[in-house]
């Protein structure tokens, strides 16, 4: 176990350089004028211009220029600075300031997608082809069919400002309460496919043999389902929601531009829409390493809720 | 400010047909008792800069109208009066003596001084500073001194203190308008406390910037969260009517939308597209529309054979029904234009295109047929700004009229459109959109079609305009200065290098816990006017 995980962080070392080699690649070869996209419409004076040119070292083109930007940002990297922002705010800051929120929106989303999407699910397998069954099918259905963008809104709208049960939007600085709401909204996807995941596998598991033997035993129904069913039935599920704590914290584009939450997918969105080389990567790097420490997280439950998977 | 982000409001999907909206215009919405003790809550985005001298979007200059006084404020023929300044005069309209009113102090305690401004504007002019708004200091003397990777000088020869209250500045060339510049943002002092040396600006002064207006900073300036800012008592001018402001910055205006509509939020400064349409039945008379600076226009690349007949110019404007796409599009959200000013400006006259303006498709075909115009026209506009649906329209306006055939291209942002236009490819006609800098009639005429304008990015051309461009800004008064300046709008409705086709306006909004919200011609909520209602 212990040569599995120092080798799964060496890997991980390589895929991060890997991915901001990508990503700043990526950035570098669609910029247009990084300059102007700050300004908006507005005309940029010569003054400015060459005042961020030379900052940024925006002139440095070609593959020269690319691999000269590239070793600056990564020497800083590695210096523990990840660089300033266009609008000459340190990066180090915003991540630091739009970090925390997201989290907690992320945790909320998976904690509705665990609670309500593992439950209903292991529900639904047990009793197949029945009417909760049936509804839970055309539920998460609606929902998968639905995108963020209009559920969120939606939602808003309904929940928000005409019934006032939520405030419509959660700020800077939330309360549990406020974030509760985009977190149902950023999780209901989630929530969906875990219930149809959990669902199949609990429903298959409970034909499988060893849930007979079980039974033939003369164990308990709740023992062979709690002990027994879910525990092989969680495998592809964590496995989802492993993927899912990246996706969240990176997908919420769409639910924090909403709910107004200053958070890394705000970050994100206004970094590309700048062409703000640096935010983007900056961010980026970071959702790689989230990316990274959950899957090996989910690799090593693996271990836990099977023993027969032996890392060596 | 200039040619800005016009994206929010310019355009209404097709789709969305709802009743016109009820619109009141004066400020009044509410009838409660007002509660001075109170603060209001106004929707701004995240700001670029904190630096009067770098500030040029609306949301920084919002809040930086909270913490300064101007020295000149526009009143309702947008004729500047003044404010912080005691007198502004000049005899020669080149060197202007700026006498400040007593008593003004910065919030740390210091008095304002000539030096306050001098220092500032230093700052703001010299180039290795790389402050966004360092072009609104160009006419002053020795400002070309101060550019380049290492300028000559340090300071603006063009500014010398007289005494405490007093400083004059000396213009490169006279400018009779120079009085109106003064309103804006980039024109605000700064106090000692602002430099660490001189010409250095502190670390930190833009998290908190220390100012002489009617408000002070409550704490710091919270990214993406919020600006708060308290009634600062000590301010001599008129004290404003709520305890304090908090700007709360919104990344998406439907969220600040929906927070007006439950009272979270005081303020909306731009009603979302998307909601323009309902915002009447939403807000009732708490949906308000005023004026705004902006003007949207298609330009013709003149320097383009096609397109350098004035009369296949003309032809194509007397094509386009300006009304019926204000309506149906816009929503009346903006306003038909037949004019190369805004009515924010004085001197605007409605209608100084002419018969060019009117809406006559027979004519139109047969002038543009006469005048040899091309069967194919394409109209290029930036695809981020939402502009697709107007576009569109104006081209089957132009397809149904003139009977050529007409399609929309669009270029990923602005800056790609510019990028091309700047190096003459044939992108057809083009969308341009423009904010003026100071209200003045020379803000819409020279930057865009002098010759060497700094946004003529069609090739126009005209030396008699240039000419009176130049008369203009040495008239010895503004009634003879803005003589001259119509005469030169003339010309260019006699060779329209572009079409004018609307007017901006705010469509604003606000909760029911405020009253009397107006805003100024800079797209900013009036803050010694808002009131909190009790």
């Amino acid at each position: 176990m212990f040569r599995f995980i120092v080798r799964r962080l060496l890997q991980m070392i390589l895929a991060f350089f890997g991915t901001t080699l990508i990503v700043y690649a990526l950035m570098f070869a669609g910029q247009g004028d990084p300059i102007q996209a700050l300004a908006g419409e507005r005309p940029v004076t010569a003054a400015q211009r060459a005042y961020l040119t030379e900052k940024y070292h925006l002139d440095a083109t070609g593959v020269g220029g690319f691999f000269y930007r590239y070793f600056d940002y990564i020497s800083n990297l590695l210096r523990g600075d990840l660089g300033e922002s266009l609008t000459g705010r340190s990066i180090g800051d915003i991540l630091a300031a739009a970090w925390p929120v997201t989290i907690r929106l992320a945790l909320i989303a998976l904690a509705v997608a665990v609670i309500f999407g593992v439950t209903a699910g292991v529900l639904a397998g047990i009793r197949r082809a029945s009417i909760f069954d049936n509804a839970t099918l055309l539920l998460t259905l609606l929902v998968l069919g639905i995108p963020t963008i209009v559920l969120a809104p939606l939602a808003q709208y309904f929940l928000g400002v005409k019934w006032q049960v939520f405030p419509p939007t959660a700020g800077a600085d939330p309360d549990f309460y406020a974030l509760l709401l985009p977190g149902i909204v950023l999780g209901s996807l989630s929530l969906a496919t875990a219930l149809r995941l959990t669902r199949t596998s609990v429903a298959e598991n409970l034909r499988a043999d060893y849930v007979r033997t079980a039974r033939s035993k003369g164990l308990p129904n709740r023992r062979v389902v709690s002990v027994h069913v879910l525990r092989n039935s969680l495998i592809p599920v964590i496995t989802f929601l492993g993927v899912e704590v990246g996706n969240l914290m990176s997908g919420a584009i769409i639910t924090e531009g909403v709910f107004n939450i200053p958070g890394v997918g705000f970050n994100l969105f206004r970094g590309i829409r700048t062409e703000d080389g640096p935010l983007v990567v900056g961010i980026v790097s970071v959702l790689v390493v989230v990316y990274l420490i959950s899957n090996l997280v989910v690799d090593i439950l693996y271990a836990v809720l099977d023993p027969r998977i032996r890392y060596e | 400010m200039r040619v800005r982000r016009l994206a929010a409001w310019t355009a209404l999907p097709l789709a969305v047909t709802l009743g016109l909206v009820a619109c009141g215009s004066g400020g009044d919405g509410g009838s409660g008792e007002s509660d001075p003790n109170a603060a209001v809550r106004i929707e701004i985005a995240e700001p670029q800069h904190l630096v009067p001298t770098n500030t040029n979007e609306t949301s920084g200059s919002q809040v930086l109208a909270a913490l300064f006084s101007p020295l000149v404020d526009y009143d309702e023929a947008h004729k500047p009066y003044e404010v912080a300044a005691e007198s502004i005069t000049s005899e020669d309209n080149t060197t202007w003596t700026i006498k400040l009113k007593d008593g003004y102090t910065f919030h740390n305690g210091e008095q304002v001084t000539a030096d306050n401004y001098v220092d500032a504007w230093n700052y703001g002019a010299y180039a290795p500073n790389g402050q966004n708004s360092s072009y609104f200091f160009e006419k002053i003397a020795g400002y070309d001194d101060l550019q380049g990777e290492n300028p000559k000088a340090e300071t603006l020869s063009g500014l010398k203190q007289v005494d405490d209250l007093t400083f004059t500045v000396t213009l490169a060339q006279p400018y009779s308008e120079f009085k109106s510049m003064l309103g804006y943002t980039a024109f605000y002092p700064l106090p000692e406390a602002a430099f660490s040396a001189p010409g250095e600006l502190a670390e930190g002064f833009e998290q908190a910037p220390i100012g002489q207006g009617p408000f002070k900073m409550k704490g710091t300036w919270q990214h993406d969260a919020k600006v708060e800012v308290e009634r600062y008592d000590a301010f001599p001018g008129e004290q404003p009517k709520v305890a304090g402001v908090e700007f709360r910055i919104y990344q998406q205006l439907t969220a600040a939308y929906a927070d007006v509509l439950s009272d979270n939020l005081d303020v909306i400064k731009t009603i979302p597209t998307e909601n323009l349409s309902t915002a009447g039945t939403d807000l009732g008379d708490r949906f308000l529309q005023s004026p705004a600076s902006s003007l949207h226009f298609l330009a013709f690349p003149t320097f383009q054979e096609e397109f350098s007949n004035p009369d296949v110019r003309k032809a194509i404007s007397m094509a386009i029904d300006r009304e019926e796409i204000t309506r149906s599009i816009f929503k009346d959200s903006q306003q038909p234009a037949r004019a190369f000013v805004s009515p924010a400006v004085a001197g605007y006259r409605e209608n100084t295109v002419g018969a060019a303006g009117e809406f006559d498709p027979a004519k139109a075909k047969s002038l543009y047929q006469a005048a040899g115009g091309p069967s194919k026209i394409t109209l290029s506009y930036n695809g981020d700004g939402g502009h697709k649906d107007w576009i569109d329209a104006t081209c089957n306006q132009l397809k149904a009229n003139l009977g050529v055939d007409c399609v929309g291209s669009a270029e990923p942002k602005f800056a790609d459109l510019l990028t091309k236009v700047k190096a003459k490819q044939p992108v057809g006609l083009f969308r341009m959109g423009w904010i003026m800098d100071y209200p003045s009639m020379e803000n819409y005429l020279g930057p865009l079609y002098s010759t060497n304008g700094s946004s003529n990015y069609y090739g126009y051309s005209n030396p008699d305009f240039d000419r009176l461009l130049a008369e203009g800004a040495s008239a010895p008064s503004e009634e003879e200065a803005i003589k001259k300046y119509q005469e030169a709008e003339d010309l260019l409705a006699e060779d329209l290098p572009v079409v004018p086709l609307r007017f901006g306006q705010n469509n604003f909004g606000h909760s029911t816990k405020v009253k009397n919200v107006e805003m100024d011609l800079f797209d900013r909520v009036n803050l010694t006017k808002i009131e909190a209602i009790k």
